[in-house]
């Protein structure tokens, strides 16, 4: 049977894809610590894309503010596993003597929840608004919650201005503690390995929740609004609750994301959360394909990836070529991106990898043939 | 059907699927519908023609919740409706279609026919993550529903191509295919002949004659005279926003104030 060759051959390539995945930071290892802390973070940006393509790609709200939900996620854990409340309030540090320390199972819930709420919260308003007038209330969105995180230190410290929160605990998961290195199976694992392998897992689990969605009722739901709103409301689709259910569920996983990069970095401020990280993580699902899975997986890597490999490589070319170092590798990233946009833009307006055309659709494995209807059913 | 003979009907009124009676809308100097009003017994194919501009499509999208009217009373099947939103409007048991057509571009043929279903399944996001049994046996009944309605339509083999790559004639019978899969009490359809040559339109006419058969029944707006002559069982003819006749095809078409609507204004600036 075709069928099961083909389904034979996806498994196979699954198999070679999650070996890569595990193999890699053990490779990237040999590299230097920096290269594994970059895949560390590839797998944080996926997390982010899907998320956003969740708005974006599926239901078509192109939203501009995204990097506020990573921006919760990171300050719900930043304060719940952090010594600044209970430095700041008294109450507090009475309620809990021996500090705040929310373990990240609470936390990743709890990251992902408020998260969603604030979800809510900016798609409640922005019902109505389509394109371009969308895209500059979610931009406004994103700059309140970071001019928010910027300014809350007075009356209340609570987000302690734009000095950031420091000394976040790192992931503890039964008695490891992410933040050294452990070994296990003869293998030496660093810290940022260790975080590498969480972030992977969680960005898989990402792409489950993200493909099942797509495949599903809801799925088709956001789709049909993206296509076409009015029909969708005439085909019976409450489109106020399709539409909250994608800012919300999107949000989600930003808190996550959100709520890891507070563990990981053990420090976060305001700065890490400018309108540019919206747009990077928009990049990564435009680039990619929008509304294609493996796209945008494909396009946040890309994006995560590159500035590293630039960072390493534009210095020590130009050395050798002219003897001295002309452009910065910082300059020329944003030049690229440019260039790479417009032509992208130009040439592949759907996407470096984007959903396959007619004709191929996919079928869902497992779904009964259909049987030809002689004379058809009466509806 | 069960439900004909419900209480708190008016006599007379048992076999009415659709009530709407004075129906009036304004949309800034133009009176578009003033006291509109049109009964639709169950199992009919009913027509409404007119000139152009004389209300039909706002008619058609006030009762289907598009548009909301100034004034107007609503019931179908026995039971008021309120047209305040579209999605309760399918709900209730109204679907159409459109006169420029509205299918889901990028989606498959199949996928626009499963997302008619949306309205009468219920899965939500946590089931859909989870695969839970119940949400996978709903999802192949969606699947199975939606190719049913497809063969049904004579599409059956264009499942898999994207809505948009259909032919005009195609994209018509998907559109029907889509609003039957919400299960629909009456089918409304705003110039569904729009564009089909006379091959296309004998299909089609063929095909509601057939969804009639099957129990739906039908509202139309059409241009085309022949068509609905041919095929409705009663007519309304709106011009200016007022109903000028109500009857059947035959006794309408010998109307002077009918053939006063049409030949009077045929070469007036629409």
């Amino acid at each position: 049977m075709a069928g099961k060759a083909a389904q034979r051959q996806r498994r196979i390539t699954q198999l070679a894809v999650a070996l890569v995945i595990l193999a890699l930071p053990l490779a990237a290892g040999a590299l230097g610590a920096a290269w594994v802390r970059t895949l560390a973070f590839a797998a944080l940006y996926v997390m982010l894309a899907l998320g956003l393509n969740i708005v974006v790609g599926f239901a078509g709200l192109l939203d501009l503010g995204y990097i506020a939900f990573y921006a919760v996620g990171a300050y719900t854990f930043a304060l719940l596993a952090s010594p600044h409340l209970t430095d700041n309030f008294p109450a507090i540090a009475a309620a809990f003597p021996g500090g705040l320390h929310v373990p990240i199972w609470y936390a990743i819930p709890l990251g992902a929840g408020i998260a969603a709420g604030f979800g809510v919260l900016l798609g409640a308003p922005v019902l109505k608004l389509r394109g371009d007038y969308l895209a500059i209330v979610t931009l406004g969105f994103g700059e309140i919650i970071r001019i928010f995180l910027n300014n809350l230190n007075r009356p209340l410290n609570l987000t302690n201005g734009p000095q950031g929160i420091n000394l976040i605990d790192p992931v503890r998961i039964g008695g490891i503690s992410f933040d050294r290195p452990l070994d296990v199976l003869g293998l030496h694992l660093t810290s940022p390995q260790l975080y590498y392998y969480l972030f992977a897992a969680l960005a898989a689990l990402s792409v489950l929740v993200c493909s099942r969605l797509q495949d599903s009722r809801l799925g088709r739901a956001w789709m049909a609004i993206r296509e076409d709103e009015i029909a969708a409301k005439a085909m019976g689709i409450n489109v106020r609750n399709v539409k909250l259910l994608a800012f919300a569920l999107g949000a989600t996983f930003g808190g996550v994301a959100g709520t890891m990069f507070g563990a990981f970095q053990g420090f976060v401020s305001p700065e890490s959360f400018s309108l540019m990280e919206s747009v990077i993580v928009l990049s990564m699902v435009v680039l990619g394909g929008l509304g294609h899975i493996p796209g945008v997986i494909f396009g946040a890597v890309l994006l995560a990836v590159f500035p590293e490999v630039l960072r390493h490589t534009v210095a020590p070319v130009q050395e050798m070529l002219f003897g001295r170092t002309l452009i910065d590798a910082e300059v020329l990233r944003m030049l690229l991106y440019g260039i790479a946009l417009v032509v992208i833009m130009l040439y592949r307006p759907r996407g470096l990898w984007p959903a396959p055309l007619h004709g191929t659709a996919r079928v869902a494995p497992g779904a009964p043939a259909v049987p030809p209807v002689p004379g058809g059913a009466a509806p | 059907m069960s439900t004909a003979g419900e209480p708190g009907l008016r006599p007379g009124a048992a076999d009415a699927l659709l009530q709407v009676a004075g129906i009036s809308r304004r949309f800034g100097g133009l009176q578009a519908l003033s006291d509109v009003g049109v009964t639709i017994a169950r199992g009919q194919i009913y027509g409404l023609i007119g000139p152009n501009g004389a209300g039909k499509t706002t008619f058609f999208n006030v009762i289907t919740g598009l548009v909301r009217p100034d004034a107007g009373s609503f019931v179908l099947d026995g039971k008021p409706y309120e047209p305040t939103a579209v999605h309760r409007v399918a709900a209730a048991g109204i679907a159409r279609t459109f006169q420029n057509i509205r299918l889901f571009s990028e989606m498959t043929a199949l996928e626009n026919v499963m997302v008619g279903r949306h309205v009468r399944t219920r899965s939500g996001a946590l089931a859909a993550v989870l695969r839970t049994r119940a949400a996978r046996a709903e999802e192949a009944a969606i699947r199975v529903r939606a190719q049913e309605l497809l063969d049904y339509v004579g599409i059956g083999s264009l499942g898999h191509l994207r809505a948009r790559t259909l032919s005009y004639g195609d994209q018509r019978r998907l559109e029907i295919a889509r609003a039957l899969a919400t299960e629909p009490k009456l089918l409304a359809l705003d110039e569904p002949a729009a564009g089909m040559n006379g091959t296309e339109k004998l299909e089609l006419r063929r095909l509601l004659e057939r969804v009639r058969t099957d129990g739906v029944t039908i509202l139309l707006i059409e241009h085309d005279v022949k068509l609905v002559m041919g095929l409705c069982d009663r007519v309304t003819v709106l011009d200016e926003g007022r109903v000028i006749k109500e009857g059947e095809p035959a006794q309408v078409q010998r109307d002077p104030a009918v053939i006063e609507a049409y030949l009077g204004r045929a070469h007036a600036p629409a």
